[in-house]
């Protein structure tokens, strides 16, 4: 029982920082129909410029600020200058661009930093917390309530504002958006800067209890697509239960079966969908274009 | 001279839509465009809003140059248009299409022209809170007509909407517009239902395979042999 409960908790860890690269991948697909594979760079990147200027000595709160500012504006630069000029290419080939764009942000990386792995403290100590015979390092609450919090900002945002709402019109009929005067382009930035905001702030609340190096976004990226995927491509609260179910069933996986499972099972639910239920857990019926 | 339009040509690919249009509106005009099915209204009205690249020619709204105008800086300017098969936002609710209509506005009316917009169209009211999708087709355009007018349109572009609603609907669309045009708002009407448009119209005029071959009062139109043959039936 203690065991299970153990496993959980890595499992619910993992699986929140699946849920906000999922939702990165959600709100770029709805804004663009792009899966963008640079999704995980984006953790990358707020993982290690955070490690990294706070190493040179930035206080934390800081360097967190200015690691999310400039994974922002990598978004922005992607969308802006390899993204929309591909804006009349087709689909497969803008995913391709994104593709390109991971290989290259991973070289920017090892140029900027290195390929060492890069450390951060925990936020508030390492003292674990006794819980039903398992143990929580406090790392874990941090990546819980953030999480929290970031997905519930992001709801009042798409639910309660015009311009979140004007995100999901375009995302549901592009040409109606462009006759009320949405500006597509605007959309379509903030989108990236707001799938790199999130990605950055997984990237920093993890790293303190993974580490983290230049090529540390390629797995995160892909658990987040799977998370996405699983719960049907573009739905938001989707994502978010797919990164739970993706983070829950490989620490089960590692744990109880063998932890060289643990990466394979993110393929297998992968492939799982795409073969059974390419709609996902909640996606919407006959999706479409790709 | 509200909107002036020459010599527009628009291609899809390398098929030409449109050849050397050239028309007119003018302000408080109600102005019908009528043609059969792929003459280019559609591609004409979206040249216009600015979501379809000119080939050739220019447009000027109110005496400014927009040819080359971005889609958003239209609305800003006052085109406001009604797109054909309504393209209303499915999930979103009644009230959030009526919002977006205007997206653009920053004055403190916005509330004061959503009651307007359901008492025009009471059934609106009703359903504000049910995502758009769930509507009839009537509904929908009335609502299509409604998230246009939010922006408080100098100039309204319809495209056909009338099609594919029952008779009744029809004649209640129809009466809409009219009421429109009553208030001041300068209309272009796109129709394959020629004999309703051209009745209500100003003027209007004919497109025939990407080119305007007519143009006259709507009564004239209405009372020419060759309008008659080609799109009454009489
Ligand atoms: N996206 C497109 N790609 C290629 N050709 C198109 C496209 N849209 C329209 N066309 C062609 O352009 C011509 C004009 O089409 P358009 O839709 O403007 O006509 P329309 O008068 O609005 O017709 P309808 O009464 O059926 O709505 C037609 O020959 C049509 O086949
Ligand atoms: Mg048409």
């Amino acid at each position: 029982m203690a065991e299970l409960l153990q496993y959980l908790f890595s499992g619910l860890t993992s699986g929140a920082i699946y849920a906000l690269a999922g939702l990165g991948f959600a709100i770029i697909y709805n804004s663009s129909h792009v899966i963008n594979f640079a999704q995980g760079e984006f953790i990358m990147i707020g993982g290690m410029a955070t490690a990294t200027l706070n190493a040179a000595g930035m206080p934390l709160p800081l360097a967190i600020m200015a690691a999310m500012a400039v994974t922002m504006l990598v978004g922005v630069m992607l969308a802006k200058f390899a993204i929309e000029p591909a804006r009349d290419a087709d689909v497969v080939t803008i995913i391709i661009i994104t593709i390109g764009a991971s290989i290259f942000l991973r070289g920017a990386a090892q140029v900027v930093w290195d390929k060492e792995f890069h450390a951060l403290a925990a936020f508030s100590g390492e003292v674990p917390i006794k819980l039903g015979g398992a143990t929580l390092m406090p790392q874990s609450l941090w990546v819980f309530g953030v999480s929290v919090v970031v997905i519930a900002a992001l709801w009042w945002f798409f639910n309660r504002t015009l311009f979140g709402k004007a995100m999901l019109a375009t995302s549901f009929n592009r040409l109606a958006a462009q006759l009320m005067g949405i500006g597509v382009k605007k959309v379509l930035l903030v989108s990236f800067a707001l799938s790199a905001l999130l990605g950055a702030v997984g990237g920093i609340v993890v790293t303190p209890i993974t580490f983290t190096n230049y090529e540390a976004g390629i797995m995160l990226g892909l658990k987040g697509f799977s998370a996405a995927v699983l719960g049907g491509l573009g739905n938001g609260m989707g994502a978010v239960v797919g990164g739970l179910i993706v983070g829950i069933a490989e620490a089960l996986a590692s744990g109880y079966l063998s932890s060289a499972y643990k990466d394979a099972i993110a393929f297998i639910i992968i492939l799982f969908v795409l073969f059974f239920m390419p709609n996902g857990l909640f996606g919407k019926k006959g999706v479409d274009r790709v | 001279m509200l909107l002036e339009v020459t010599h527009l040509a628009s291609h899809y690919g390398r098929i030409q839509a449109l050849d050397d249009i050239s028309l007119r509106v003018d302000e408080g005009e109600l102005v019908a465009l009528v043609g059969a099915n792929g003459a280019g209204k559609t591609t004409l009205l979206r040249c216009l809003s600015g979501v379809q690249p000119l080939s050739g020619g220019r447009l000027f709204f109110d005496g400014v140059d927009i040819t080359r105008m971005a889609p958003e800086k239209r609305v800003a300017l006052g085109i406001a248009q009604v797109p054909e098969g309504r393209q209303v936002f499915g999930p979103l609710s009644v009230e959030d299409n009526l919002r977006l209509g205007a997206y653009l506005r920053r004055d403190r009316q916005i509330g004061d022209d959503l009651d307007r917009m359901y008492a025009l169209f009471p059934v609106l009211f009703k359903k504000r809170e049910l995502p758009a999708g769930t509507l009839s087709g009537g509904q929908q355009q009335m609502l299509a007509i409604a998230r246009a007018l939010m922006s408080r349109p100098r100039l309204l572009l319809l495209d056909e909407p009338s099609m594919g609603l029952a008779p009744l609907l029809v004649a209640e669309i129809f009466e809409v517009i009219a009421g429109l045009r009553g208030n001041g708002v300068t209309l272009f009407l796109v129709e394959q239902n020629a004999h309703a448009a051209l009745a209500l119209a100003d003027r209007g005029y004919v497109l025939e395979t990407g080119s305007v071959v007519m143009s006259d009062h709507g009564a004239a139109l209405l009372a020419d042999d060759r309008v008659k043959a080609a799109y009454l039936g009489l």
